[in-house]
């Protein structure tokens, strides 16, 4: 189980277009990705439904993680867009 | 007698044909319908449709390209939600017909993103649209969108989805008018790509009947139902002889008796360059600097910066170029910026200037970089600080820019405290830029992004325009330039009302430039300053617009 801090630097948080990227790069990964928010239970990355309605803003920290044999490189790439303005 | 609503003309033009409204009713399933017993079956028929409808939504968004292609993409993946489609399943698996599972399952996650806030507003909708377009599937019923038609019509919508933007055969619409959006809405979008006249923000189109001839004029957001004959023959010689006196005015900007007004472009980068040379813009009124910085994580280099700068100043040989210093803050971070404190008030808080302030170091290399990047062009070479306060902020960035070099260095004027000061400000500022948009927000306290506020994010608002007044008759007597170079600079009456409230010069989209080249063309100095001196007098915005449109009679022929 691999695990990454975030904190979110794009400008409109995980909504629009970098959740649409986030869950498309989620969606590759091998495993289960989940992702939380502060005290919140932890979501399914590969869905946008459930990532947009976690209403993840500029600046909050998220909690990514995952349990495939990919886990580093999907993770790495999830930290990658949602560290990107 | 013809009814005449009010909107938000978002794509000039005239339109005139019966109304067609968009289709978007889909019957909703019964609260207790349940299938005959086979789950796999109806699962499979659930999950079909969904697959299909994301298929479907791909392949628009494949057409449509562009922004509206990253909206259908996300609706894509929404339709395609494995959390979704397992949540229908359950539900199937439990009894429920496929449109009962789906359309419960979806209520589920609309709940969900209604209470995330405003925000997501828009996210409802798409998810809305993506629901009616999976039903629609099921039921055998037409996906919701736009109306068949063989003859031309004027589309009747309460918004348009990016879905619809790939059925839209513009040869049929010859307009279009939403009851909800804005000028950023995907309507105003398309629309103005496919070049049609469109309203927005126009309450009341909902209730005029289907078949209602309708005429639309996409400049002034006006929608008559049931014109006359005459009405329609008015409102089309207008818009020609708007196009006539667009094509007729070029050159620099000047007022009919000759009095020259420089029409600069607003640019983000060099890649607006093109356009604004396109449109006969005489310089650069507002270089907004940040594109070179967003998105990375060290600010960028010494020569980085040099070519951008000069990249600008030379398309310009003899105008002016008037670069704003980075503008960042709470609502649009740095990684490179010492991180801020939390900051609930953003628009209040350390943006500009006042971030400029803290990280001196940025503000000095950015100063650096310009004056070297002036050197061997024959552009002028101006530079401003935004969120300037008081008298001690516009001392400090004058000082600074002086000890990189450049001696031309002067203020934006957005703040109110700055605008009723500006006397003060101008003994050490060479020049204002007066940012409405900005002045407007804080003048009338009204957040810029909340819709539901529009009636205060308007410059005709008279405090905003007693502060232009203040501005620019303080720079006059101190001998200084007052440019404006916010939204309003865009309006072609109130262009001319600025200039005949002093500001020297206007900036603005260059798409804006030809239609307020043309509008200065038709008003002499002295109407401008009756004008202006009018709109001063009355108490409020609709009252402003038509007391300066009474002294303005020449762009009456043009239909403003």
């Amino acid at each position: 189980m691999a695990e990454r801090w975030v904190k979110v630097a794009s400008e409109v948080g995980l909504h629009a277009r970098p959740a649409a990227q986030f869950v498309e790069a989620a969606s590759t990964a091998a495993g289960d990705v989940t992702l939380a928010k502060g005290d919140s239970s932890p979501v399914s990355a590969k869905s946008i439904l459930a990532v947009m309605g976690l209403d993840v803003r500029n600046g909050d920290e998220i909690v990514i993680s995952s349990d495939g044999e990919d886990a580093e490189t999907v993770l790495d790439r999830l930290v990658e867009i949602a560290s990107t303005a | 007698m013809a009814d005449v609503l009010t909107g938000v003309g978002v794509s000039p033009g005239v339109g005139y044909g019966p109304v067609l409204r968009l289709a978007r009713s889909v019957p909703q399933p019964d609260a207790d319908a349940r299938h005959s017993g086979d789950d796999t079956a109806e699962i499979q028929r659930a999950v079909q449709a969904m697959q299909d409808t994301a298929d479907d939504l791909s392949a628009r968004g494949e057409r449509a390209g562009g922004e509206a292609r990253q909206v259908l993409d996300a609706q894509a993946l929404m339709a395609r939600d494995p959390a979704l489609s397992d949540d229908v399943r359950r539900r199937v698996g439990e009894g429920a017909a496929a449109e009962r599972a789906v359309s419960e399952a979806m209520a589920v996650y609309r709940e969900m993103l209604a209470g995330a806030g405003e925000y997501m507003a828009a996210r409802v909708a798409d998810l809305d649209d993506v629901r009616d377009r999976v039903l629609a599937r099921l039921m055998g019923v037409p996906v919701p969108g736009i109306p068949e038609s063989d003859t031309p019509f004027v589309l009747v919508a309460n918004d348009l989805a990016p879905a619809d933007t790939a059925t839209l055969d513009p040869e049929l619409v010859t307009g279009i008018v939403t009851r909800e959006g804005g000028p950023t809405s995907h309507t105003a979008i398309l629309a103005r790509s496919l070049g049609l006249p469109a309203v927005v923000a126009c309450p009341g189109v909902e209730s005029i009947p289907e078949g209602t001839q309708l005429l639309v004029d996409g400049a002034n957001g006006e929608v008559t139902s049931d014109p006359t004959a005459s009405d329609v023959e008015t409102l089309r010689a207008a818009a020609s002889a708007r196009a006539a006196a667009v094509a007729e005015s070029s050159g620099p900007g000047r007022t009919r008796d000759g009095h020259p007004v420089p029409l600069l472009a607003n640019i983000g980068g060099p890649a607006d360059l093109g356009a604004a040379v396109a449109n006969g813009a005489e310089g650069v009124g507002l270089y907004r600097t940040e594109f070179l910085f967003l998105d990375r994580e060290h600010a960028p280099g010494h020569q980085e910066q040099v070519d951008a700068y000069r990249e600008v100043l030379e398309a310009f040989p003899g105008g002016k170029v008037v670069v704003r210093t980075l503008d960042a803050g709470s609502d649009k971070p740095l990684a490179f910026l010492p991180p801020m404190g939390e900051e609930p008030n953003p628009a209040l808080g350390e943006r500009g200037m006042r971030m400029g302030r803290r990280v001196p170091e940025v503000t000095d290399a950015q100063l650096r970089a310009l004056a070297e990047a002036q050197q061997g062009t024959q552009a002028r070479l101006q530079v401003m600080a935004p969120m300037v306060t008081d008298a001690a902020d516009a001392e400090w960035f004058a000082d600074t820019a002086g000890r990189a070099g450049i001696h031309d260095a002067g203020v934006m004027v957005e703040v109110p405290a700055a605008a009723l000061r500006a006397h003060h400000l101008a003994e050490t500022a060479a020049f204002f830029s007066i940012g409405t948009n900005d002045l407007t927000q804080y003048t009338c306290a009204a957040d810029r992004e909340i819709g539901a506020l529009g009636r205060f994010q308007d410059p005709w608002q008279t405090a905003v325009l007693d502060l232009i007044a203040a501005t620019a008759t303080a720079a006059g007597k101190a001998d200084r330039s007052c440019g404006v170079c916010g939204e309003a600079a865009a309006d072609p009456v109130l262009s001319c009302v600025l200039v005949g409230l002093g500001v020297t010069s206007l900036s603005m989209g260059a798409t804006a430039l030809p239609l307020v080249r043309a509008a200065l063309a038709q008003a002499t100095l002295e109407q401008c300053r009756r004008a202006g001196a009018a709109a001063l007098a009355e108490r409020g915005p609709g009252e402003a617009k038509r007391a300066a449109r009474e002294h303005l009679p020449g762009l009456a022929d043009l239909g403003f």
